[in-house]
């Protein structure tokens, strides 16, 4: 099968201002792998500070990169250029934590999904106004959202915009980072069976970067789990989550709480939190 | 039963300019408990928050709240003058917030914050206060206690923050805690061992903790009770086991299926149709119903009262709850 993103060895590392004595340096990623197919979904997982932001923004060049390379499509790209960087734009596509912090507060939700199609695809207007219509259908959304800003749209339906305009040029794949997160658990949902809809009918792959194994679950074929900038353990979502090898993956999901739908009638089970420890 | 710590009934909340008032926080009753834990669980918009503050009378400026009954123990808390109000915060009821850095005053020690109630509401003078600082960061399992009482909030990790809010929450020996999403910031490792902390300083201390969240699996795991609230009210209250367990009311329903659990894959996850952000538009009837696949018509035009489904268990629908027609 033909991989739509393939990372190598990606070493991230943020320069640190240090006064006059040089600059040093901090390591955020070390020696990451990745390779994701068409049509499938990669988690990657770990809690603040695991790096996993920094491979997603290293991947569409907002991180810088020390060593390792970025294959998209076949192509490789070493140095991210600005030729190189219109180029990921046309391929990759993001999708961001906060809608209203990732959307321009004055532009109306036509607006923002015709600007990738003018800039990216230069599709004439005709072309443009019946693209942005099809992708209001896609993502759930009205013609009467159209003229919208996005203050006037609920935090769900914000994040349909952004997912519209992430997928406005036809990438093969999304990143898309803690994309629920900020949502309500009944707006959630929607949210991700909108993704794995949208990813059947346009056969998209993605980056999903989350730290709600519960979701991860949910939507990831393979999932790899970071911690302190390295993947400690991979595969399959089911294998990783049902029998981990690492001892932090295992930390995790010991961690995570869970919901006890058991019904009163049955047999009293202990709390998982007992009190005094 | 234990006697009531805290007795609140039909607290009400409002906001808005007087010509279009409306209310945020409906008929609601909050009862706790020593030694027990209550979640009030609700998204955007429950009015979960505006019910906290109001039991403290911290609400925001242009919230106006009132009540029917406001008592801790024998106090009339509704009665007492503000100064009055002011010295039964941070000692009797003490609160923590989601946002631990945002809590601390970043230009000053940690224990020096600790120190602060017991200075002002306990007349310790500075050095027994530090002292007791001290002994406090070492009750919430932070290392060294001599050492990282001299240190400033930035220097902590957002974990060992959040235990610096507890220890200045117990610092007085609370009857009461609220503690609104206080491990919403947290990673979930991180999260447990807070969560931990909290249900045992509970049972070790008899506090009686509000615990406000959004997350039903928190709520799972350590409350006691839960209230679920949606636009303004509670839809369903009772033991966590019973409303999580035989939940009630379509809402608690719905947001059961909705969460992702890390178990097993649902395909597809049962998504609530709309969103509550729009609840506070609704001017009658069950706030929750343009979003019930079972609403009826008297749904649309008639709030239904909070009726027992089951001894201590009750839910607010006239689908699923009818309540017992008075003979």
């Amino acid at each position: 099968m033909s991989a739509v993103l393939r990372v190598h060895g990606l070493t991230v590392d943020y320069p640190i201002r240090s006064g006059m004595l040089g600059s040093r340096k901090h390591r955020a990623v070390t020696n990451v792998d990745l390779s994701i197919d068409a049509g499938q979904t990669v988690a990657l997982v770990g809690e603040s500070g695991s790096g996993k932001t920094s491979v997603a923004r290293a991947i569409v060049g907002l991180a810088p990169i020390s060593a390792g390379s970025i294959e998209l499509g076949g192509e490789t790209l070493v140095r991210n250029g600005s030729a190189r960087l219109r180029q990921v734009r046309r391929t990759v596509q993001m999708v961001f934590q906060q809608p209203g912090g990732s959307l321009d507060p004055r532009m109306s939700v036509a607006d923002t999904l015709e600007e990738p199609l003018h800039y990216l695809m230069h599709l004439p207007r005709h072309a443009i106004r019946v693209r942005v219509s099809e992708l209001l259908a896609l993502v759930g959304l009205g013609e009467q959202h159209r003229t919208r800003r996005p203050r006037e749209l609920s935090g769900g339906q914000r994040q349909r915009v952004a997912i519209a305009r992430a997928i406005a040029i036809s990438p093969s794949l999304v990143i898309c980072d803690e994309p629920t997160s900020s949502l309500d658990v009944s707006v959630q949902a929607q949210i991700i069976n909108l993704l794995a809809r949208l990813q059947q009918e346009l056969h998209l792959a993605y980056l999903f970067i989350s730290h709600d194994l519960g979701v991860v679950r949910q939507i990831a074929d393979v999932t790899a789990v970071m911690h302190l900038g390295e993947i400690v353990e991979t595969g399959p979502t089911d294998r990783v989550l049902d029998s981990p090898v690492h001892d932090y993956t295992r930390a995790l999901l010991s961690a995570v709480p869970a919901i006890d739908r058991v019904a009163p009638t049955t047999t009293e089970t202990a709390k998982s939190i007992s009190a005094g420890e | 039963m234990p006697t009531m710590t805290l007795e609140a009934r039909g607290l009400r909340v409002e906001v808005g300019p007087s010509h279009a008032r409306r209310d945020v926080v409906r008929d609601v009753s909050v009862l706790l408990y020593p030694g027990e834990i209550t979640a009030l669980v609700g998204e955007t918009g429950s009015g979960k928050t505006m019910t906290a503050l109001s039991l403290l009378r911290l609400l925001p400026p242009g919230a106006e709240g009132s009540s029917k009954t406001l008592r801790l123990g024998d106090i009339d808390l509704a009665a007492l003058s503000e100064s009055e109000m002011g010295r039964i915060r941070g000692s009797r009821i003490s609160m923590i917030f989601q946002d631990p850095l945002a809590a601390l005053n970043p230009v000053r020690t940690v224990g020096f914050q600790i120190a602060e109630p017991l200075i002002a509401h306990r007349r310790m003078n500075g050095r027994d206060a530090t002292q007791r600082a001290a002994e406090l960061l070492a009750q919430v399992g932070i290392p060294n206690p001599a050492y990282n009482v001299k240190r400033y909030p930035h220097e902590l990790s957002g974990g060992m923050r959040q235990r610096v809010l507890i220890a200045a929450a117990l610092a007085c020996d609370p009857d009461i805690l609220i503690a609104d999403e206080p491990t919403t910031a947290l990673d979930v490792t991180i999260q447990a061992q807070i969560l931990r902390l909290i249900r045992a300083e509970t049972a070790r201390r008899g506090l009686a903790v509000l615990l406000v969240t959004h997350d039903l699996a928190v709520a799972s795991t350590i409350a006691d009770r839960i209230q679920v609230m949606y636009g303004g009210t509670i839809v369903e209250r009772g033991k966590t086991r019973e409303v999580l367990g035989a939940p009630n009311h379509p809402y608690t329903k719905g947001l059961l299926d909705s969460v992702p659990t890390v178990r097993r894959k649902l395909t597809p996850l049962q998504a609530i149709p709309g969103s509550p952000e729009g609840v506070a538009a609704i001017e009658r009837g069950c706030r929750f119903a343009p979003r019930c696949p079972y609403a009826i018509e008297r749904c649309v035009r008639e709030e239904p009262p909070l009726a027992e489904v089951s001894p201590g268990h009750e839910s607010r629908c006239w689908v699923f709850a009818p309540p017992k027609e008075r003979s």
